[in-house]
């Protein structure tokens, strides 16, 4: 994938990504094995199983000024924990109701599957994202510390 | 017993990787690592040309004795591959190798960002911070040692099922082999010759059979299945039922050898059971000596390759070839057809069989995926991709080749053992390269059909590997296991349940105190280290060790308070 140049307004997002150990993690490792850029706006976290992200990790990444949240794991089926996936969903979907009653825009956040194997994928997704997170501009609701 | 490092005083040390060219080319090092020293609490920094060669290593070790360094923070390549080399750095430099943290700079920024150096150094700052954040919260943690029954479980009596049993007997293991059926042998029963040796089917079914009887070792029980498995690696306690019977066995490993089904191609080329049978049927009838057509055609890839089961079987091709040269070697003036999508005769016994099957007259016709032939009253329109032309050909009899499929009762093993299912819906090893025949889930193992439409020479090799894999824990006695788990703060407990309830590995336990208030518990051996109940007890009273909500928590903290980015250019 060729590094696209955006049209960014010179605006620099700052998302954090939440990535697992043994799908997303390694997927973003193969983006990077396969040399495929992406903007360098992203900020990865990593946790072994996507189950493990409390929701209260993202309202409190917004809060302190993110622009952008993307929770990323397994494929269903494939979560080395076998469901911990799931759950992440399922948080998710509560998360995503409170986001939305904030008031903050679905393009700047999201659960993603990438799979160990998708270095594509993983480089694919981050370019979206941040592309439209720069379309928003910078996020104006919270507090910055 | 390696110590925590000098009391609680935080030194943290830092390691900027250049990996040669492969980060230092595309970012400023340099700048790095004098950002590096402006941290709280770094109290050394230094950069090196290859962190993971002697020298690195070394000069890592020589830092945390000489510096006195009570953390280490690596800012090189990706933990995935080099954590644990690194650990073992702090380790033999006496210093608890749970109390390093790994930053990522080559596959998550030098390599992605490669051009745009101002962005990628940013971004490597900030990766660095966040790094050295959760290395000032890092505790010291120590392996947990697990004690291995030396005996096996191994579900599923077939071609691979005995061969691990023999393979582990021999080597001294008792074995528990359990088999749903009356008797020992799986698909064997049913099938006439098998290739590429062209032995009988029943004499190879007897001779594993008689392998399995020689050794005291082995407890065989037919007729049985396992009804649940609680426990891990080195302990699982297993029940089953035989008949009316319940047993209980303990083991230090299981060994999945549970095979195939053979798609029943309902609704398909007018699928009857007579005129038009399976590959499985008409062993069964050359077995009995039954099978009565004058002349025969077979279709290959029948509900195989296709939207609902993208994968190639692998042993359809080679059975389809062995049975028509039975027939044409029996009966050398019968028409036959093999109508086929691609011939798939891997290795080097079965592309002679082809060779062999063309000099008998057998005849190929390639068909085309989107234009499958037509089966009507013993009449089969084709196109021949080969000839470019519609062929019509009469039959008596058609034989589909069917692929194996994933057992019916797939999913309820998977939940029995706690092991995933692929896309396929075939049980899935851990690593199809790194670490083949085994589960994610220690101690437990796979081979045969059961993970993938294997031949017999596969099954056996496959069940060889499983047996020398299982044998290695069970030899050694003991195993370590990663401190990665989630322990329950009592104090913040109230007591719901809900680790309890979403914890797949039964590792969380409530118990009743004295005074009736109800606590939660985890046991650390069963705790697989997910931290998914972490993030969801009411109460945050659970605290996932290595990747605790504080150490999380800060790398956020930090990453947005301080975050860097390139000077927007106008
Ligand atoms: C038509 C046909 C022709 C073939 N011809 C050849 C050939 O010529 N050459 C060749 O190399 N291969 C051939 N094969 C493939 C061969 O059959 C397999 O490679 C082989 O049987 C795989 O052995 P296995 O032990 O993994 O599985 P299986 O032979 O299927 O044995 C599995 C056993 O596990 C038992 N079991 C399953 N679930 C449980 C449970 N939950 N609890 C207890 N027991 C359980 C089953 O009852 C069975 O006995 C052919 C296959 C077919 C369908
Ligand atoms: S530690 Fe990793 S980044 Fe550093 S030299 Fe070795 S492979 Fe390269
Ligand atoms: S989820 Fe939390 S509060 Fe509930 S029982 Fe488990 S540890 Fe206790
Ligand atoms: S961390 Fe995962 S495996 Fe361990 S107790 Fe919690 S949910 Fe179970
Ligand atoms: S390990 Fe990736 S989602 Fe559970």
């Amino acid at each position: 994938m060729a590094p696209k140049k955006k049209d960014s307004n010179g605006f620099h997002p700052r998302i954090v990504v939440f990535a697992c150990n043994w799908c997303s993690y390694a997927g973003a490792d193969l983006a990077g094995v396969s040399r495929l850029q992406y903007p360098a706006d992203i900020r990865v976290i990593r946790t072994m199983c996507s189950g493990r992200v409390n929701p209260a990790f993202i309202l409190k990444a917004f809060k302190m000024g993110a622009d952008g949240v993307l929770w990323t794991g397994c494929h269903f089926g494939d979560c080395h924990y076998m469901f911990g996936n799931y759950r992440a969903e399922e948080n998710y979907q509560r998360l995503a109701k409170i986001l939305d009653l904030l008031g903050i825009e679905k393009e700047r956040y999201g659960l993603e599957w990438i799979s160990a194997a998708e270095g594509q994928r993983w480089s694919r997704i981050i370019n979206e994202f941040v592309e439209n997170v720069q379309k928003l501009g910078p996020k104006k609701l919270g507090v910055k510390s | 017993m390696i110590a925590a490092g000098s009391g609680d005083r935080c030194r943290i040390g830092v390691f900027v990787c250049h990996c040669g060219r492969n980060i230092a080319g595309y970012l400023d090092t340099a700048a790095v690592a004098d950002y590096a020293r402006t941290l709280p609490g770094v109290v050394y920094v230094s950069e090196n040309h290859y962190s993971c060669s002697e020298p690195g290593m070394k000069e890592i070790g020589r830092a945390i004795r000489e510096e006195d360094l009570t953390r280490v923070v690596v800012a090189a390549c990706t933990p995935r591959t080099h954590e644990p080399l690194f650990r073992k750095t702090c380790a033999d430099a006496d210093l608890n190798p749970y109390l390093f943290e790994f930053v990522n700079i080559r596959e998550q920024c030098s390599w992605v960002h490669s051009k745009d150096r101002a962005a990628a150094t940013c971004k490597a700052m900030d990766l660095v911070r966040m790094g050295v954040a959760k290395a000032a919260l890092l505790e010291p943690a120590e392996a947990i040692q697990v004690e291995v029954t030396p005996a096996a479980l191994i579900i599923g009596g077939g071609v691979a099922g005995m061969t691990a049993a023999v393979s582990l007997a021999r080597r001294g293991f008792p074995v528990c082999l359990v088999e749903r059926k009356q008797e020992l042998g799986g698909r064997l029963h049913d099938l006439n010759l098998v290739y590429p040796v062209a032995e009988k089917a029943d004499d190879l079914r007897d001779r594993l059979q008689k392998n399995v009887a020689k050794y005291e070792k082995i407890e065989v029980l037919t007729g049985a299945g396992v009804t649940a498995v609680n426990g891990f690696i080195g302990h699982f306690e297993v029940e089953i039922e035989q008949g009316k019977k319940k047993l209980s066995r303990t083991v230090g490993t299981i060994i999945v050898a549970t095979g195939a089904d053979v798609l029943v191609p309902e609704g398909m080329y007018g699928y009857d059971g007579h005129q038009v049978i399976t590959q499985l049927e008409l062993e069964a009838q050359l077995r009995a000596g039954t099978f009565a057509g004058e002349s025969v055609a077979m279709i290959q890839c029948a509900g195989a390759r296709n939207q609902e089961r993208s994968y190639c079987s692998k042993i359809c091709c080679f059975t389809a070839l062995k049975n028509a040269m039975q027939l044409k070697t029996a009966r050398p003036e019968m028409p036959l057809y093999i109508l086929y999508r691609d011939l798939q005769t891997h290795g080097l016994k079965y592309e002679a069989f082809l060779n062999e099957a063309r000099e008998k007259g057998i005849q190929f016709v390639r068909y085309s995926a989107d234009d499958p032939p037509q089966v009507a009253g013993g009449v089969i329109r084709v196109r021949d991709l080969n000839l470019n032309r519609e062929l019509t050909l009469a039959v008596d009899i058609v034989v589909l080749s069917t692929p194996l499929v994933p057992r019916h009762d797939t999913r309820e093993l998977s939940h029995l053992l706690r092991v995933p299912v692929g896309e396929n819906g075939f049980l899935l090893e851990a690593h199809a390269q790194l670490r083949p025949v085994e589960f994610a889930t220690d101690g437990v193992y796979i081979c045969g059909a059961a993970l993938w439409p294997a031949d017999i020479s596969e099954s056996i090799f496959q069940a060889q590997a499983a047996a020398a894999k299982a044998a290695i824990p069970m030899g050694q006695g003991l195993v370590s296991v990663e401190p990665i788990t989630c322990q329950v703060r009592p104090e913040l407990c109230r007591g719901c349940g809900l680790c309890e309830q979403i914890c797949e590995f039964h590792a969380p336990g409530l118990t009743i105190l004295q005074n009736g208030t109800r606590v939660a518990a985890i046991n650390e051996v069963l705790c697989k280290g997910c931290g998914t109940c972490a993030a969801m007890c009411p109460t945050n009273a659970i605290v996932a060790r290595q990747f605790t909500d504080r150490q999380l928590l800060s790398m956020l903290t930090t990453a947005l308070r301080d975050w860097h980015a390139p000077a927007v250019k106008e």
